[in-house]
């Protein structure tokens, strides 16, 4: 998911105790989320609802700007004038998103600065769906309208939050994303009923990018460690099976009725509503996860080399020795 | 005349969707998240006014489609002026490219906003509002970063220097042109050129770098006539990348 809550078993025991906090306090501030109020920045909240959020938005903001690189590649061979324009200012927007997102953890007390540092050092994360390659066009309508599905629904959930500047970023990026859901869905449409060239190389798509769409919301819950405060705090709204439940229920029937398919023959909704699949390997997720994906290594010196080589604007606009003057005349 | 104005026409639009196509390599890659943002956005309206050009191409003078003329020409078709050929390079390049190449296009449609030929009068109006703000963003980056650091300085002095000869260019007579003035159609590229030198030499000066001497410039001709930099035939080539697979596909 973009902003993951996925915990070890420490970090989900050192969450729940939390002997440290002033109990009149956390009483006030527990009750206000039951109430569902939201919480704002200068506001009391305990050390580790700070921390959690911080991690939660960091990553959510890495993951917008980390995922701009596989689709920006194809704006550059975007296939006509619509698809071009269209293309660029999706991407763009999710630039946008990372900056608004950025300024959303940075009220809680991590600059910016801070933060791409430690995207840069591999000390905070982002989503793994972005560490596969968009190795063809199709991969472009696949991750618009995929990958920004399954994105919706985490989103949509998370805007539902405790704190307040998140809550609000994430309901215009879910109004933004919903029109890159419908030019995701155009773009498949239109190679899903174009010529056998088009179909074979979605169809292509669709089968790369099954596995890390399966992945997108975290392992399994009886795999995760869960933390009681983080649904409590209103931090995590709903289980990862929850969100990668509605994802296929939402999804799945919109490329079947296509005439595609997906490379899972288990693939199938139970008499109880709930979806199977066969095992995604979550081996590999955890590879991925820890810097061994196809592209960790690619996205990150990607995002080192614009650091450095836009280090002497950043330096001259911060620290100008010769301030500019209005002319007189 | 058709065919003086088809070249006005070709050229602008060529320039457009190349230096549109150069801005968006940016996008991912900028110094900071609002130069992304800034260069995606110049890049959207860029390729915007390529389009409306290559449109009225195609409903006024009787040219094929705008995505025929976009992603189907040849390198020796294409009409652009070499500047905006050329790689992104550094930001410090990419700027003074965007500061110098802005400039003409806003006098550029300024002038044509008065053109006897409707269809670009109208859009003229309506894309000088536009490039307005790509030159304020030239603009006030500029001046602070030939005002910043040493490093900064020295940079914008270089990127100038290295930018002057192509964005001279830019102003390339083409034959036939006394037909457009005849027809007041558009006044012509020396008239274009003269307010051009008076408008970014008046910035360049006050930003504290030194305008090189037009008179001692190896001015970098030859776009206008179909003859290119050696970074054209590869951009075009990646651009057309996909549509190539199944050119009689609906894309």
């Amino acid at each position: 998911m973009y902003g993951s809550t996925n915990l070890t078993e420490q970090e989900a025991k050192r969450m729940n105790d939390t002997s440290a906090e002033d109990a009149d306090k956390l009483q006030a501030f527990e009750d206000r989320i039951a109430r569902g109020e939201k919480i704002e920045p200068d506001d009391w909240m305990p050390a580790e609802y700070r921390k959690q959020l911080i991690r939660m938005i960091e990553q959510h903001a890495h993951s917008e700007i980390v995922g701009a690189l596989p689709e920006g590649t194809w704006i550059t061979r975007a296939p006509n004038f619509r698809r071009k324009l269209a293309l660029i200012a999706k991407v763009q927007d999710e630039i946008g998103h990372g900056q608004l997102l950025y300024s959303a953890a940075e009220t809680l007390g991590k600059t910016r600065e801070q933060m791409l540092d430690d995207l840069m050092n591999g000390k905070s994360k982002y989503s793994n769906v972005f560490n596969y390659p968009a190795v063809t066009w199709a991969d472009i309508a696949v991750i618009g309208f995929l990958v920004d599905g399954a994105a919706i629904v985490n989103q949509v959930i998370n805007s539902k939050g405790s704190y307040g500047p998140y809550c609000r970023a994430l309901e215009r990026i879910c109004y933004e994303e919903s029109f890159h859901l419908k030019q995701g869905h155009d773009n498949v449409v239109y190679l899903a009923t174009g010529s056998k060239i088009q179909r074979d190389m979605l169809q292509a798509a669709i089968n790369r990018w099954y596995r890390p769409l399966l992945h997108f919301f975290g392992p399994p819950d009886k795999m995760s460690a869960h933390s009681e405060k983080l649904m409590k705090w209103k931090v995590k709204l709903a289980s990862n099976d929850d969100m990668r439940n509605q994802f296929l229920d939402q999804y799945v029937p919109k490329i079947l009725e296509l005439g595609l398919t997906f490379p899972d023959p288990n693939l199938r909704k139970n008499a109880d509503g709930v979806w199977e699949f066969s095992d995604p390997d979550w081996d590999e997720f955890k590879r991925v996860i820890n810097g061994d994906g196809p592209c960790n290594k690619e996205r990150l010196a990607v995002r080192r080399y614009a650091e450095m080589a836009g280090r002497w604007v950043r330096e001259a606009l911060m620290n100008p020795s010769d301030k500019y003057k209005i002319p007189l005349a | 005349m058709s065919k003086a104005l088809q070249q006005l026409l070709y050229k602008m639009a060529d320039d457009a969707l190349i230096i549109g196509h150069r801005n968006s390599e940016w996008t991912g890659i900028g110094p900071m998240l609002e130069e992304d943002l800034a260069f995606s956005s110049m890049a959207q309206d860029k390729i915007g006014h390529a389009l409306a050009l290559y449109t009225i191409l195609h409903e006024h003078l009787g040219q094929p489609h705008p995505d025929k003329l976009g992603f189907m020409r040849s390198e020796a078709e294409f009409t652009c002026c070499q500047l905006v050929e050329l790689p992104i390079g550094e930001y410090d390049f990419s700027l003074m490219r965007h500061f110098l190449f802005d400039h003409a296009e806003l006098l550029r449609y300024e002038m044509l906003t008065n053109s006897s030929f409707l269809p670009l009068a109208q859009l003229a109006k309506k894309v000088k509002g536009e490039i307005k703000y790509h030159v304020l963003h030239a603009d006030t980056f500029l001046k602070q970063l030939a005002r910043g650091t040493e490093e900064s300085k020295a940079r914008m002095q270089s990127g100038l220097n290295y930018t002057w000869p192509y964005a001279l260019g830019i102003f390339e007579a083409t034959d036939n042109e006394q037909d457009l003035t005849a027809q007041n159609v558009f006044t012509g590229e020396e008239e274009l050129k003269k307010r051009w030198l008076e408008k970014v030499s008046l910035i360049i000066n006050n930003a504290g770098l030194t305008v090189p001497k037009v008179e001692e410039s190896k001015i970098v001709y030859g776009g206008r006539k179909g003859y290119h930099s050696e970074y054209l035939k590869p951009l075009l080539d990646e651009m057309t990348e996909v549509v190539r697979l199944d050119p009689s596909a609906e894309w």
